[in-house]
């Protein structure tokens, strides 16, 4: 595994000794996990879910019950300005 | 038990065990009480810290959200306090449901009441701690794959994971949304039937709960068993089960079968694929819901992470990503659906599976921590109902010579919680495991 | 050697539903105060869930339907992981590998999906930092996305006036392009043999029709002096030219996978075949229709189903009277205000108008075009729009046909100058 590459990925902030220790863990974890290629799937379709459920919607009602205050929305955040939730500059990119 | 006794009991092993991660204050509690009248009026409980409850600080053991306040409440909480249950404590947990030990929390090991040097079991440590010490009635756990039954069983009390979907899990913070079930843990199965009688039913807020009729698990109980066979796959009871966990399942057989329940041999050759198929997708789906802990609208930086959360967000970013997808997250969701098909055949072949819950007795703090295969194996006998998504009961079968306590599961079919929790009821009634306390 | 743009779009269309995609808050997001409009579940808090809005779907899937898309009878929503700060989850809700709808077509532009997801919320930038409003996370909105089927900047302009339009007809959403509701990125590359090239440049951040067009034009001269590399751009409204963004420094890896927290969504054909009744007659048709059935000048029939409210007006009226021209031209050039004057009160004037006129229509339209031909400078200057010539015109045929001018002349001169 390229341990830098899945941490950028996962936006996770790794030390250099956490890149270390968890480098020869994962492999013993995929390693484990590998067994599975000794099942034979072919044609087997990927179960995503369990719910046995199909079609659930909800009526397109505004529900005013769950909406939060401004104060409320803002309540847990580190940061804020007038109304904002704020984060350091992020320059324009795309998604 | 009374609010009194409650108390008492916390103070005396909240300090001891690490059970406890928030405790309401006793004047908070009893205020409640006054207003109660219901189904559960006055029945004192205890959360998994997994469960957002508004403005009563909720971490799931993490330092991420050491200091979160939750703007709403889980639908679970709401249900429980609407039938007059009183809140008494949010417990100690592994981090984001991630362990079997409790351990990895930020809030210090949770120690087994039957022996301090040992875990209590995970992910829910503290729930269990809280029911077996009489802290509280019941407690509500959750199940992605033995964190509820594995605990009780180390701690000596019943647990239930419910069927997938049986009960809403708005407001549960997601560990593997797919596996993910809230369910009760508390001394009886009696006790448990009385919960899930409150807190099952479709919620509109989860798309995946379920909207089939709630029974009245509590008034089937006591109904008459009728013919029932209890399946034994034989490949669970062999090598890599302590032997002292095989004789008091085996003693709990011949228990069974005296109140005329049939036990039939059946095979299950998929079942030690559990550990590999869970160990990928609840990686992969934790990876994406522990998404939205930024630091940005609430909680602490992603840094705050434990290691053992960082590595199955690096396991679960690293099956689904590109090139490594099919081999990983697609090959494991295609053996999920083997799984499907083997717990069916073997449940056509009878109504119930008897199985353990633990390979062995509950290891030394510390032993399992810095070697996480051995840890993920430690899972083995409860990581394969989740993602079929059968219910499963877990019960106090005996103790070891040294006084540890031992566990068993009954596994049904989807939605056959009443069963199981009748026939739990009735080995409760010939047994009494379950009303061993600790002497701490 | 000739050069060809080979240009693609995916266009995004903001649903005009009352609540959000996956919860209960409002939807219309526009102007409001900050953070005004979040709940759990569009703020990402821990635990919340998920519950699609069932006429979002049913919207992408009529959609789907107008542009002749195969409606997949299995759906499902998928969680597209990255991480940004205007994206509460880190993963946002949107269709994969089974979207509501494929292989579409509008005239000659092939369509090759339709599928549902939900917006994110919005960052702006101040100094050092970026402020974060969530009053948009969780709009429901549907991506379409063409095969790389156009030519010219002409054709982008004619399929995005058409999608606006059909949009606009099923009334499932303003695709109003100043307010975000509709927003455009082509992505186009140059073909010296008319194959499809191994690169193409995308362009973002395109508010408008105009800037589409000034945009893709800016890139096929840029494309001819520089080398051709896969490239995101942007356009920048200040310097008139597209910019290239910020190089990512790894490619996108969102890790898709199904969403665990919504399950499937199965489609009948019975129930499909329900969906598409509601499917009202679409421009195209109905400007077709008109023609014949009405009898009007492709101009008069183009503008009268530019809008579905005026088109229905005209048919209303059509209804009362057999004068299509006539109520044609006065809804066109009188702009009879049809927001205040009901179908049969206009019929009523048109008919006034003609009774109060005691000329033989075939001496008045010799008058008219005598006056004409007598003053082309005059007609020139209407033509450049100016309007105040009518006056003049409307003096000397009064004089020539010895009658006050009134309404009727002033309708048959303005389609007689229409017409020059």
């Amino acid at each position: 595994m390229d341990i830098k590459h899945v941490a950028k990925l996962a936006n996770l902030p790794l030390t250099a000794d956490e890149e270390k220790r968890f480098s020869a863990q994962l492999t013993a974890i995929l390693n484990l996990v590998s067994q599975l290629q000794k099942v034979p799937t072919k044609n087997v379709v990927p179960t995503s879910q369990v719910t046995g459920q199909e079609n659930v919607f909800r009526d397109d009602k505004i529900e005013t019950e769950r909406i939060l205050t401004q104060d409320e929305a803002l309540s847990n955040a580190k940061k804020t300005y007038n109304g904002y939730f704020v984060v350091p500059r992020i320059f324009k990119n795309d998604h | 038990m009374t609010i009194d006794e409650c108390y008492q009991n916390i103070g005396r092993i909240a300090d001891k065990t690490n059970a406890f991660i928030t405790v309401i204050s006793k004047a908070e509690a009893v205020k409640k009480m006054q207003h109660a009248k219901s189904f559960l009026s006055g029945v004192p409980f205890v959360l998994k810290d997994s469960y957002v409850t508004k403005h009563i600080k909720t971490t799931a053991a993490s330092n991420v959200l050491k200091d979160y306040l939750p703007q709403y409440s889980a639908t679970v909480y709401r249900r429980l306090e609407g039938a007059g249950a009183i809140l008494l404590g949010k417990m100690n947990m592994d981090a984001w449901g991630h362990g079997g030990t409790s351990e990895n929390t930020d809030f210090g090991p949770v120690k087994n009441p039957w022996d301090l040097t040992r875990v209590a079991g995970g992910s829910g440590g503290g729930p269990a701690v809280a029911v077996v010490t009489d802290c509280a009635d019941f407690a509500i756990g959750e199940d992605t794959g033995g964190s509820i039954r594995n605990p009780a069983a180390w701690c000596g009390i019943t647990g239930l994971k419910v069927t997938y979907g049986r009960v809403s899990r708005y407001g549960c913070i997601a560990y593997a949304s797919s596996f993910d079930t809230v369910g009760p843990t508390a001394r009886t199965a009696q006790q448990c039937a009385r919960i899930l009688r409150v807190i099952a039913g479709k919620d509109p807020y989860d798309a995946t709960s379920s909207n089939k009729p709630v029974p009245d698990y509590v008034g089937q109980l006591k109904k008459p068993l009728g013919k029932l066979t209890i399946g034994w796959p034989k490949e669970l009871f062999g090598e890599g089960l302590d032997w002292e966990i095989k004789i008091a399942i085996e003693q709990a057989r011949r228990e069974l079968e005296k109140h005329g329940i049939k036990i039939k041999e059946i095979s299950m050759p998929l079942f030690s694929y559990g550990v590999p198929v869970y160990y990928i997708i609840a990686p992969s789906e934790t990876s994406s819901n522990l998404g939205r802990y930024d630091g940005v609208r609430f909680g602490n930086g992603r840094e705050n992470f434990t290691s053992e959360t960082k590595r199955r967000i690096m396991v679960g970013t690293y099956a689904l990503s590109a090139g490594y997808y099919d081999a990983y997250y697609k090959k494991a969701q295609q053996v999920r659906t083997l799984f499907i098909k083997e717990y069916a055949k073997a449940l056509s072949e009878c109504d119930m599976v008897l199985m353990p819950v633990n390979p062995t007795p509950p290891p030394k703090i510390g032993e399992l921590i810095n070697d996480p295969v051995k840890k993920l194996l430690a899972d083995y006998y409860t990581t394969s109902q989740n993602p079929v998504g059968v219910p499963s009961l877990a019960l106090p079968c005996g103790f070891t010579r040294s006084g540890l306590p031992i566990g068993m599961q009954l596994v049904g079919k989807m939605f056959s919680e009443d069963l199981l929790l009748q026939v739990g009821y009735r080995y409760q009634q010939a047994t009494d495991w379950h009303t061993r306390k600790p002497k701490l | 050697m000739k050069i060809t743009p080979i240009i693609g779009l995916e266009v995004h269309v903001e649903l005009a539903t009352a609540s959000k995609m996956f919860c209960g808050c409002p939807a219309d997001h526009f102007g409001k105060p900050p953070n005004i409009q979040t709940c759990p579940v569009c703020l990402g808090l821990p635990g919340a869930l998920p519950v699609p809005n069932k006429k979002a779907v049913e919207w992408t899937i009529i959609l789907a339907q107008a542009l002749d898309c195969k409606i997949n009878l299995i759906s499902k929503f998928d969680r597209k992981n990255y991480f940004y700060p205007d994206l509460p989850k880190g993963y946002q809700i949107t269709q994969y590998d089974q979207p509501f709808g494929e292989n579409g077509k509008l005239g000659k532009i092939r369509i090759r999906r339709v599928h549902l997801e939900e917006d994110t919320g919005k960052l702006q930038h101040e100094g050092q930092q970026s402020l974060v409003d969530f009053n948009r996370s969780g709009v429901p909105l549907v991506e379409i996305v063409t095969e790389p089927d156009f030519r010219s900047v002409e054709e982008v302009d004619v399929y995005l006036k058409k999608l606006q339009r059909i949009i606009r007809y099923l009334g499932i959403s303003s695709a109003d392009m100043e307010k975000g509701s509709m927003r455009l990125e082509p992505s186009i590359s140059l073909s010296n043999d008319g194959s499809l090239p191994n690169y193409r440049v995308e362009v973002k951040n395109i508010n408008s029709f105009r800037f589409v067009r000034m945009a893709l034009e800016y890139e096929i001269k840029r494309q001819q002096k520089e080398p051709h590399i896969q490239q995101t751009r942007g356009w920048s409204e200040a310097k008139n030219a597209t910019v290239p963004q910020r190089e990512k420094e790894e490619a996108h890896d969102y890790r898709y996978f199904p969403d665990p927290d919504i399950p499937p969504i199965r489609m009948s054909n019975e129930q499909l075949a329900i969906i598409k009744e509601q499917i009202p007659e679409l421009p195209e048709a109905k400007l077709t229709r008109f023609v014949k059935q009405y009898n009007l000048s492709q101009y008069a029939a183009n503008i009268l189903t530019d809008d579905k409210n005026t088109a229905d007006y005209f048919e209303e009226a059509a209804k009362l009277s057999d004068q299509f021209a006539d109520i044609a031209n006065w809804i066109i050039n009188k702009k009879a205000d049809i927001t205040t004057l009901v179908p049969a009160q206009l019929v009523e004037q048109i008919k006034k108008s003609q009774t109060a006129m005691p000329v033989d229509k075939t001496a008045l339209e010799q008058a008219i075009k005598t006056v004409l031909s007598a003053n082309p400078k005059a007609v020139a200057d209407y033509k450049k729009g100016k309007t105040a010539v009518i006056g003049f015109f409307l003096g000397k045929i009064s004089q020539a046909v010895k009658i006050p001018a009134n309404d009727m002349i002033r309708t048959v001169l303005e389609r007689m100058l229409n017409a020059r």
